[in-house]
């Protein structure tokens, strides 16, 4: 059965089809993959009674020859998805219970096409924190371990439960989404693609808010390829998200072409950061001369103001989390904490329901709206925004993709950074610019560190550029062709 | 613009966020890193420059200003922590 665990998603989308598997079989091997990974901590929920209700159903579906690109295909959900009657928490202390009475859009689209749900996926909390060490439900290991090494790595974040459950065969792919990285970093992290599309470009109907102007949603799987299967199904218009844009929704597969002689692809200077690891410029290098090989022009570009992305992000992202979460305050779902009065119940429940890094932003969010503040501090960032926003207008003028490290290192030690929010912060500096601007970024999986831990490259396209930018990740894939899998340390290690 | 335990507190308070004493001291200090770090962004040059209002160029849409869904109480009222007569229920406020 191990084998059926080993498709990528085209790969047992053609077996589906051509009628050599069932979804029902695939399903179960990828159940108990997560059974004998349960060290990992992947799931925090497992919906292994619906995964194979759904799996019967797309193989009727497969029968009756209305199959699409994801029908059959086992995957999991990431917990901030809306999911009726199931666990949705964004692993958060203050959802306590909470079965969502109605389904997400991108979830709903995705089953609409006869995807098959394995279970909800572990994250940060409210998809704050870039190591998945910020869940209520503990933190997630990485598959993936330094060479020779028995300690356990961080698969990234916030989607790290969704990169490792990938990365470890234990779901042919998984929903993400990305606010500042949460999609990109973990797919860097965990040797896998990670697409976050263009602001707009999915609904964020059933997803639980964390940043309204950057949240996204968006896939983790281990191919372009997949990455373009699943977007497709993900990707529409919806009338229930006023910000999703009404344009029609293209094959991306067949955007992959494998042609990309005659393009320019820009290198930002700027991403040159101060103590950056050889090994990673290296690597960008690398993948500079990969796409010339394959015919691209190499663009010089820059970027001006990418170092004050992150601090823009810093007061941007918090002051919208602490408006949207807001809304948690024991009355309406979830925990709740006794009080002497309605103010005290707020007060306690908030307290014991929301982690420290949770806290830490709802208070500088609170802090740069509040009276006398709002002017030095969140219309000035939203002005910096502006700027980075312009900087890739100009950009791209002069190119049509962007090419950057995605990560400023490889997954570092479980807990080497937790105490210090200002270092973990720094991981997302080259995700965070494209965030802020709304557009759509993709990892690839590209190299090995010299410990032996996977590096990604990132690319950055133009706004609903995302077939250019498939078709260019396609070609990076191919040179770079890595095929490397973590070491089995876990469950039946056999 | 550094802040001090009060301004926490106050914060805090705004966030209806419970904080004891132990967690105000070391959240000033937390806090205080982060804000000197954003403030960097004093040293770039926005004159003239509008503050981004929308991430992606769209209007927003209009439909008819008429009711097209709901009526679901019971749904709504089911992950209620405590939920009466078809209300939401919460601590008395009125004496």
């Amino acid at each position: 059965m191990t084998e059926l665990t080993k498709f990528t998603l085209s790969e047992a989308r053609n077996a589906l089809h051509k009628g050599d598997i069932s979804s029902r079989e695939l399903t179960e091997a990828h159940l108990n993959a997560m059974e004998d990974a349960k060290e990992l901590n992947c799931f925090v929920a497992v919906t292994a009674e619906k995964a194979m209700e759904m799996a019967d159903n797309a193989d009727a579906m497969i029968k009756a020859g209305n199959a699409k690109g994801m029908t059959g295909i086992p995957i999991g959900m990431k917990d901030l998805y809306c999911t009726k009657g199931v666990h949705s928490q964004t692993c958060s202390h203050i959802l306590d219970g909470f079965k969502p009475e109605y389904e997400s859009t991108v979830s709903q689209n995705l089953w609409d096409d006869g995807a098959v749900m394995l279970g909800k996926t572990n994250m940060d909390e409210f998809a704050m924190g870039s190591s998945n060490e910020n869940s209520y439900y503990g933190p997630v290991k990485n598959p993936w371990r330094a060479a020779g090494s028995d300690k356990d790595t961080v698969p990234g974040g916030s989607s790290g439960g969704s990169a490792a459950a990938v990365a470890a065969d234990i779901a042919i792919a998984t929903t993400g989404t990305d606010t500042g990285g949460s999609i990109r970093q973990p797919a860097s992290f965990a040797g896998l693609v990670g697409l976050k599309p263009t602001y707009g470009r999915c609904s964020r109907w059933g997803m639980i808010a964390f940043a309204s102007s950057l949240d996204q949603a968006g896939p983790l799987t281990k191919t372009v390829r997949d990455a373009a299967i699943m977007m497709e199904s993900m990707a529409g218009y919806d009338p229930k998200d006023s910000t999703s844009i009404n344009i029609p929704v293209p094959n991306y597969e067949a955007a992959l072409k494998g042609d990309i002689r005659g393009l320019k692809v820009g290198v930002p200077s700027e991403y040159r950061v101060d103590g950056m690891p050889q090994e990673i410029e290296n690597l960008w290098q690398k993948g500079i001369d990969w796409l010339k090989d394959a015919g691209a022009e190499i663009v010089d570009i820059s970027l001006p103001h990418t170092k004050y992305a992150l601090p823009t992000y810093y007061i941007v992202a918090p002051a919208e989390c602490s408006s949207n979460l807001a809304r948690y305050d024991g009355v309406k779902y979830g925990l709740r904490v006794a009080g002497s009065s309605l103010d005290d119940m707020y007060k306690k429940t908030r307290a014991a329901g929301f982690g420290d890094e949770v806290k830490r932003r709802i208070l500088i969010g609170t802090y740069v709206l509040s009276a006398g503040y709002y002017d030095a501090y969140y219309l000035k960032a939203q002005k910096v925004r502006t700027l980075i926003a312009n900087d890739f207008k100009a950009a791209y003028e002069k190119c049509d993709v962007i090419l950057t490290p995605t990560a400023p290192s490889a997954a570092f030690a479980l807990g080497d950074k937790v105490d210090d929010p200002l270092a973990m912060y720094l991981n997302d500096v080259f995700t965070v610019p494209a965030s802020l601007a709304g557009l759509p970024g993709i990892s690839v999986p590209a190299g090995l560190s010299a410990e032996g831990l996977p590096l990604g490259l990132q690319l950055l396209g133009q706004a609903f550029g995302e077939e250019q930018l498939l078709n260019v990740a396609d070609v990076l894939e191919t040179a770079a062709g890595f095929k490397h899998k973590p070491a089995k340390w876990w469950g039946d290690a056999s | 613009m550094s802040i001090d335990k009060d301004t926490v507190a106050k914060i805090a308070n705004l966030a209806r966020i419970e904080v004891s004493e132990k967690e105000l001291e070391s959240t000033v200090g937390e806090l205080n890193n982060i804000l000197d770090w954003v403030e960097q962004l004093s040293e770039v040059d926005t004159d003239g420059v509008e503050a981004m209002t929308s991430v992606v160029e769209a209007s927003l849409p209009r439909r008819e200003d008429k009711v097209t869904d709901g009526g679901y109480r019971d749904s709504v009222l089911k992950n209620a922590p405590q939920a009466e007569h078809g209300f939401f229920a919460v601590p008395k406020v009125i004496e």
